[in-house]
C-alpha cells in the first residue's frame, strides 16, 4: 500500500519527521518497506505558456512555437509534438536542463531555425509510465491551469515529499486505505485522527425519477447494495491536483468520475462502481447469481463466463458486472454519459476471492472486496463521492438513495481481563494505559466490573476474542518496551530420537570416509523411472502423484533417491568435475493406496553415489566400515536382475534373508541415458532396516594373551567360486582357533588353465587359552585344504 | 719409564686424531691397550721397577690408560655424529611437497547449519523431533487456525497430493503433532523439508528448510520469547547481534511478531545492503500460541500458555556462508559442496 505522507496528514497530526514515522509505524505493526522520495533528479525546467504555433518553413513534421516563461522575451521552441495547442502550459527544458533520464539540454538549431530548449512529457520528467494518464502517454504533458508561468516544475506538478510503502497483513484490509493507516499512526504517535466530514450541499430532483429499485437476491453473497444517481455528468479529465494524487498512490488517472471513486476507495477503502444510467434496461439492479449460460464482456473488453457460484450485478435483462471483481463494458461510463448511478456495497469475500481466481481477474476493487470489508463504509464511500463530484462540479447529485441489505451495525462485544495482558506479554501495564490505546484505535473500551469491555467497530473484524485485544495493547505499547525474562522451570536436556542419532552417525562416519553430503528435491520427475530402466511393471513406479505440481520433473514423490544421485553426477559430471565421492539421506514415499487418502509411508533412505577414480570395490568398502561401526552382521550376494545395475557386479546386502539394501555399478545403458561417460557406483540402503539391526553396544573383548601363528594357502579353483564362500568355509574349519582370514591375491592367466583361477589366502591361527603348537595348526591347515578341495574341487597350488 | 709412558701416550693420541672410522679406533684401541697392547706391555715390566717407583709408574699409567679410553670414546661418539649428520642431509626431503591424505568429506552446508541450530536448542533443552514430509490439511492449516480462505490453501500457493493431504507448507504441523500427543511442559524444535509452490529463481526454491521451536508451560511470556531469541541469535551470530521485534500477524499465535536482526555486514551502524536502516529483515517470526492452536490441540488455554518461532534454514545458511543463489543450495554442484 502506497500511502503519499502529505494525503495521510490531512487526517492525522503528525508530529515527527518522516523517518520517525516510518520507523514508528513499522513498530507498532504497519511494516514500512521502504521510503520513496517523489523529488526526480530534473534540473531547469520550468511552465511555459505556448503564445503561437507555426509550421517550419522547411520540415513538413516540425512546428516553430513562441513560448512565454515569464522572462521579458519569448523563446523560440521548435517541436514535433501533435497535442499542443496555443494557450497550452507546458513544461519547458531550459538551456542547460537535465531530464530525469540525465540527457542534457541545449539550444539547437533545427533546420536554420534556433531552438531554445524542448517541451517535455510526463516520461522525460522521470515518471512511471504505466501511472502516466491515457492523453499524456504518447505526447507532452499539458498542465492544468492553476500551474503559473516560470514556475518550477517540480513546484506545478508538487513533486515534493515521501510516499511510504507499507506491507498490509492478511488480517488488517482496514489498513488498505489512507484512512486505515491515519487511524494506525494516530494510535502510535498518540496524536489527533481526523475523519473527513461528508457532506453533499445541494441535492435535486428524487431518485425515483431515474430509477425504480436496487435488490439484493442472493442475501449469502451480498450484505449490503448503496446507490446514488447523479445527473449532467460532465466527464472528462480530473484537476491535475487529483491525477497527481492517484499517481503518487500508483493508481493511473482515467477520467474525473473514475478518478473520484478511486480516490474515495484509496481513502476509505471501499471500492465503488458507475454505470451509465441510460444503459442500464428496466431502471433496476439486482444482485443475484447468474444464470446458465450467462456471458459478460467486462471493461478489459473480454468476454466472461459466468457460472452459479458468482455473485453478478445484472439490470432487468442482463449482466452489467461481476459483484466486487469487475464492471461491464457495455454500461461503462463515457464522455456521453449524462446521468450515473453509483454503486457500493458489501460482497461476500471468499465468493469475490474464488470468482476473481476462476476468471482469472484482478483488480483494486477485488483486492480489497475479497479480503472482507463491511457494510458500514459503504454509505460514507458513495456520499463521499457525491461530495467529491459536488465539489468538482462535474455533476449534480440527485436526492434519496436505494440502500438494501444489513442497513445497521451491531458493534460485537468482546472482554478483555487486565491480569491475562502480564500473564501473556510479562509486563504490567496499566488498566488506564491499556484503555487510552484501545480507545485510540477507536476500539470503544471502558473498565466495569474488574473487566475491559470493548465494542468492536466495523472495521476490526480480524479482533475476536481476548488475545486479539491483548495484542493490540501489546504492539501499541510497544513489543520493544517489553524486557526480556529467561524462561522459569526446570530445564532437561534435549533428547533426539534414536533415529536421528543413527542418521547422525552414519553422517559422521560417511564425511570420515571422503564422501560429500547432497540435499536433493523430494519431488523428481516420472520419466526418472525410465531412465534408471525400472521395468514397467517394478514396484517403484507406484509412486504418488502430486494434483499441482510446478511441471513434469516435480510432479511425483520419489521412491528412490537413485535418479537425483544420478542427476547430481550428471551435473558434476557435465561441468568437467572429474571425481566426486556423494552421499544423501533422505526419505522415500511409499503410497499405501493410490490415489492416495491416507498418509503415506516415508522411508529414510541411504543412497551413496561415486564415479572417478573408485570402483566396485571402493564403494564395497564404504558399505562394509558402515556395517561394521553400527555392528551390523551381514552378507553379500550377487544380484543380477536389477535393471538398473550391472548384472554381474552388483550385490545384495543382507542381514540373514533379510535385503537391507543394493549397491554396485550402474548399468551402461543408464549411464547412456543420463549421458555420464564414467563408470558410476551407486548403494541404496533401508535406515529403517539398518536401526533393526545396528548394535551399538561396545563390550570389551581381552586382548589376545597368546600368540597368533599365520599360514598362507594358495589354491585352484573353478572361476566361478566366490571368495566370500571360500571364506565362510575356511572360517567354519574352526570358528574358534580361526581368527582371521585374508585375501591376498587372485591370479588368473598363463601359468592356470582357462576357467580356473588361482587364490592365496593368508589364515591366522590363535588359541586364546594357551599356545598353539606346530602341529595343532598343522592340523587344522590340513583340514582347511581338506574342506577346500571337498566344497570346491580346490587344488593345493 | 716415565718416558716411554709418556711417549705411548703421545703417539695414540696423534693416531686417534688423524683417525677417521670406526674400525680405525678400534685398532688404535687394540694396539695401545688391547692383551698384547704396547701400554699393557709396559705395565706388564712394572715388576721391575722399585718399590718406591712402582706406584708413581702404575698411577701414570693407569691415568694414561683412562685418558685414552676417554678420548677413543670421544673420537667414536664424534664419527657416529658426523655419519648420521651425513645421513640425514641425504635423507632432506621438500617439504612444500602438498601433502597426501584422503580427502575429508563435507556436510552439505544446509545440513550442517541445521544441526548447529539444532544443538543450540538441545543444550537449552529442546528436544529435537521430527514429522513427515507429507502431512494432513488438517495439521498443517485447520489445527494452526488458518482462515479457510486464507491465501496460502490455494493450490497456487500449496502442493496438494489430495483434498486433504498436501506437502506441508512449514514444519508448524509437526508442533500440533506434539500438542497433541505430549503433556506440557513442551519444548521442542523441529527442522525440515518444507514446500510452496514457487518457481526456482535466485531466492526461491519450491523445497526449502525451515525449522521451527515450541515451548508450552505454566506462566510462559513474550517476555520469555524475546529473551529466548535474542539468546539463540546472539549464539548464532555473536553477542553484538540485536534483535528488534515488528508486530506481525500469523494464524497460529497471538501476538505475533517478525524479528529483525542487526545488519551482518554493517552490524547495524547503516549501509547500502540494509537500505541504511541497520536491519537485516524477517530473520524468523514469532509469537504467543493462538489459544485456538491450543485448544484444537487438547490444552487449555486458561492454564498453559507457550511461544513459538520459526525461521528458514535456507536464509540462515545463506546469511551464514555469503551464499547469494539459492539454487547453488540443491545443485550440488561438487566444487560447492567442498567449501563447506
Amino acid at each position: 500500500m502506497l500511502v503519499p505522507i502529505k494525503w495521510l496528514k490531512k487526517y492525522v497530526d503528525i508530529n515527527v519527521d518522516d523517518k520517525e514515522l516510518a520507523e514508528k509505524l513499522t513498530m507498532s505493526g504497519s511494516h514500512v518497506d521502504s521510503i520513496i522520495n517523489l523529488k526526480k533528479d530534473i534540473k531547469n525546467i520550468v511552465v511555459g505558456k505556448i503564445i503561437s504555433v507555426e509550421k517550419h518553413p522547411h520540415a513538413d513534421k516540425l512546428q516553430v512555437t513562441k513560448v512565454d516563461i515569464g522572462n521579458k522575451d519569448l523563446l523560440q521552441i521548435i517541436t514535433a509534438a501533435k497535442n499542443i495547442k496555443v494557450g497550452d502550459l507546458i513544461p519547458i527544458a531550459l538551456d542547460g536542463a537535465v531530464l530525469a533520464d540525465e540527457t542534457k539540454i541545449k539550444d539547437t538549431i533545427f533546420r536554420d531555425l534556433l531552438s531554445q530548449g524542448m517541451m517535455c512529457s510526463y516520461q522525460e520528467l522521470g515518471f512511471d509510465d504505466k501511472l502516466i494518464p491515457k492523453e499524456f502517454k504518447d505526447g507532452i504533458l499539458i498542465l492544468g491551469n492553476e500551474a503559473e508561468i516560470g514556475q518550477d516544475i517540480s513546484k506545478a506538478l508538487d513533486m515534493y515529499g515521501n510516499i511510504l510503502d507499507i506491507e498490509i497483513t492478511f488480517n488488517r484490509p482496514d489498513c488498505l486505505s489512507i484512512m486505515g493507516i491515519a487511524r494506525e499512526a494516530a494510535a502510535t504517535l498518540n496524536t489527533k485522527f481526523k475523519y473527513p466530514e461528508i457532506k453533499i450541499k445541494e441535492e435535486c430532483n428524487n431518485i425515483k425519477d431515474y430509477f425504480n429499485a436496487v435488490e439484493i437476491q442472493s442475501e449469502d453473497l451480498c450484505d449490503r447494495f448503496y446507490t446514488r444517481v447523479v445527473k449532467d455528468v460532465k466527464v472528462g479529465p480530473s484537476p491535475q491536483w487529483l491525477q497527481r494524487q492517484l499517481m503518487d498512490s500508483g493508481m493511473r488517472p482515467i477520467n474525473n468520475i473514475v478518478d473520484i471513486t478511486n480516490y474515495v476507495m484509496l481513502e476509505l477503502g471501499q471500492p465503488l462502481h458507475a454505470y451509465d444510467l441510460d444503459k442500464l434496461e428496466g431502471r433496476k439492479l439486482v444482485a443475484r447469481r447468474p444464470i446458465k449460460g450467462e456471458t459478460l464482456i467486462t471493461l478489459d473488453k473480454v468476454e466472461r463466463k459466468l457460472d452459479e457460484d458468482m455473485l453478478i450485478i445484472a439490470d432487468a435483462n442482463r449482466p452489467v458486472g461481476i459483484a466486487g471483481v469487475m464492471g461491464g463494458y457495455d454500461s461503462e461510463i463515457n464522455e456521453d454519459t449524462k446521468t450515473m448511478l453509483i454503486e457500493s456495497a458489501s460482497f461476500n469475500s471468499k465468493s469475490v476471492r474464488s470468482t476473481s481466481k476462476k476468471l482469472g481477474l484482478r483488480s483494486e476493487a477485488s483486492a480489497r472486496n475479497e479480503k472482507g470489508l463491511n457494510y458500514s463504509y459503504v454509505r460514507d464511500a458513495c456520499e463521499r463521492v457525491c461530495q467529491l463530484i459536488e465539489l468538482l462540479g462535474v455533476g449534480k447529485v440527485v436526492k434519496g438513495n436505494f440502500d438494501v441489505g444489513k442497513t445497521s451495525y451491531e458493534k460485537p462485544v468482546v472482554k478483555l481481563r487486565p491480569h491475562r495482558v502480564e500473564m501473556l506479554l510479562g509486563v504490567k501495564i496499566e488498566i488506564n494505559k491499556m484503555l487510552e490505546i484501545l480507545n485510540k484505535l477507536e476500539i470503544e473500551s471502558i473498565y466495569e466490573n474488574d473487566v475491559i469491555v470493548s465494542k468492536i467497530p466495523y472495521f476490526r473484524q480480524d479482533i475476536k476474542q481476548e488475545a486479539d485485544l491483548i495484542e493490540e495493547v501489546g504492539r501499541i505499547y510497544g513489543f520493544h518496551n517489553i524486557e526480556s525474562k529467561p524462561l522459569q522451570g526446570i530445564i532437561l536436556k534435549g533428547r533426539k530420537s534414536e533415529k536421528r542419532e543413527t542418521e547422525d552417525y552414519i553422517k559422521d562416519l560417511l564425511t570420515g570416509l571422503g564422501l560429500m553430503e547432497i540435499t536433493t528435491y523430494s519431488f523428481i520427475s516420472p520419466k526418472a523411472y525410465n531412465n534408471i530402466c525400472a521395468s514397467e511393471n517394478d514396484e517403484l513406479r507406484k509412486y504418488i502423484k502430486l494434483l499441482n505440481p510446478l511441471g513434469e520433473d516435480y510432479s511425483i514423490m520419489r521412491t528412490t533417491l537413485i535418479p537425483n544421485m544420478l542427476d547430481v553426477i550428471c551435473r558434476n559430471n557435465n561441468r568437467g568435475v572429474s571425481k566426486a565421492y556423494l552421499y544423501e539421506i533422505g526419505n522415500i514415499f511409499i503410497p499405501k493406496q493410490i490415489p492416495v487418502n491416507e498418509l503415506p509411508e516415508e522411508r529414510s533412505t541411504l543412497c551413496i553415489g561415486m564415479y572417478g577414480e573408485c570402483d566396485f570395490f571402493s564403494l564395497k568398502g564404504i558399505v562394509e566400515q558402515i556395517m561394521d561401526r553400527l555392528g551390523i552382521k551381514f552378507n553379500v550376494k550377487p544380484i543380477k536382475d536389477n535393471t538398473t545395475f550391472h548384472s554381474g557386479r552388483t550385490a545384495g546386502l543382507y542381514v540373514g534373508d533379510d535385503l537391507v539394501g543394493i549397491f554396485g555399478e550402474i548399468h551402461p545403458d543408464v549411464l547412456e541415458k543420463y549421458d555420464i561417460n564414467y563408470k558410476v557406483n551407486v548403494a541404496e540402503l533401508s535406515i529403517e532396516q539398518i536401526l533393526k539391526y545396528k548394535c551399538m553396544e561396545r563390550k570389551l573383548k581381552a586382548l589376545p594373551k597368546y600368540p597368533a601363528v599365520l599360514r598362507d594357502i594358495a589354491i585352484i579353483v573353478k572361476d566361478n567360486i566366490l571368495i566370500g564362500d571360500m571364506q565362510k568355509i575356511i572360517k567354519l574349519t574352526d570358528d574358534n582357533k580361526i581368527e582371521e582370514v585374508k585375501l591376498f591375491d587372485i591370479y588368473k592367466g598363463d601359468k592356470i588353465d582357462e576357467g580356473y583361477k588361482s587364490v592365496a589366502f593368508s589364515i591366522k591361527y590363535r588359541n586364546n587359552e594357551k599356545t598353539l603348537t606346530d602341529e595343532e595348526v598343522n592340523k587344522i591347515h590340513q583340514q582347511v585344504l581338506n574342506n577346500l578341495q571337498k566344497e570346491f574341487g580346490a587344488a593345493l597350488r | 719409564m716415565k718416558n716411554k709412558l709418556l711417549n705411548i701416550k703421545n703417539l695414540a693420541l696423534e693416531q686417534l686424531n688423524q683417525s677417521k672410522n670406526i674400525d680405525e679406533l678400534e685398532r688404535i684401541r687394540v694396539n695401545f691397550l688391547g692383551k698384547k697392547g704396547e701400554l699393557t706391555q709396559v705395565l706388564r715390566a712394572m715388576g721391575g721397577l722399585s718399590k718406591e717407583e712402582r706406584p708413581i709408574v702404575g698411577k701414570l699409567a693407569n691415568e694414561i690408560r683412562k685418558e685414552l679410553e676417554e678420548n677413543i670414546k670421544n673420537a667414536k661418539l664424534a664419527i657416529e655424529k658426523s655419519l648420521k649428520d651425513i645421513k640425514l642431509k641425504e635423507e632432506t626431503i621438500d617439504v612444500t611437497i602438498p601433502g597426501k591424505f584422503n580427502s575429508i568429506g563435507r556436510r552439505h552446508p544446509l545440513m550442517q547449519v541445521k544441526e548447529e541450530l539444532e544443538n543450540l536448542f538441545l543444550s537449552m533443552g529442546y528436544d529435537v523431533v521430527e514429522g513427515p514430509e507429507i502431512d494432513t490439511v488438517e495439521n498443517n492449516f485447520d489445527a494452526l487456525n488458518a482462515p479457510e480462505d486464507h491465501p496460502s490453501r490455494d493450490m497456487s500457493d500449496t502442493f496438494y497430493l489430495s483434498d486433504n493431504i498436501l506437502l506441508r507448507t512449514q514444519t508448524s504441523p509437526v508442533q500440533i503433532r506434539i500438542m497433541k500427543t505430549q503433556e506440557p511442559p513442551i519444548r521442542m524444535v523441529s527442522a525440515g523439508r518444507t514446500f510452496r509452490f514457487d518457481d526456482v529463481d535466485d531466492t526461491h526454491s519450491p523445497m526449502f528448510h525451515q525449522m521451527e521451536c515450541l515451548v508450552i508451560d505454566k506462566g510462559v511470556t513474550m517476555a520469555n520469547l524475546k529473551d529466548s531469541i535474542d539468546k539463540f541469535v546472539k549464539q548464532l551470530f555473536g553477542d553484538e547481534m540485536k534483535t528488534r521485534f515488528r508486530p506481525h500477524n500469523f494464524p497460529f499465535t497471538e501476538p505475533s511478531a517478525e524479528v529483525d536482526v542487526s545488519c551482518l555486514k554493517c552490524m547495524g551502524k547503516g549501509c547500502e545492503f540494509c537500505h541504511g536502516t541497520g536491519w537485516s529483515m524477517e530473520l524468523l517470526g514469532c509469537g504467543m500460541v493462538h489459544p485456538n492452536v491450543l485448544r484444537n490441540c487438547g490444552i487449555d488455554p486458561e492454564i498453559y500458555s507457550g511461544y513459538a518461532f520459526g525461521m528458514g534454514v535456507d536464509r540462515v545458511t545463506m546469511v551464514k556462508y555469503g551464499i547469494n543463489n539459492i539454487r547453488l543450495l540443491f545443485e550440488n554442484d561438487a566444487r560447492f559442496l567442498k567449501q563447506f
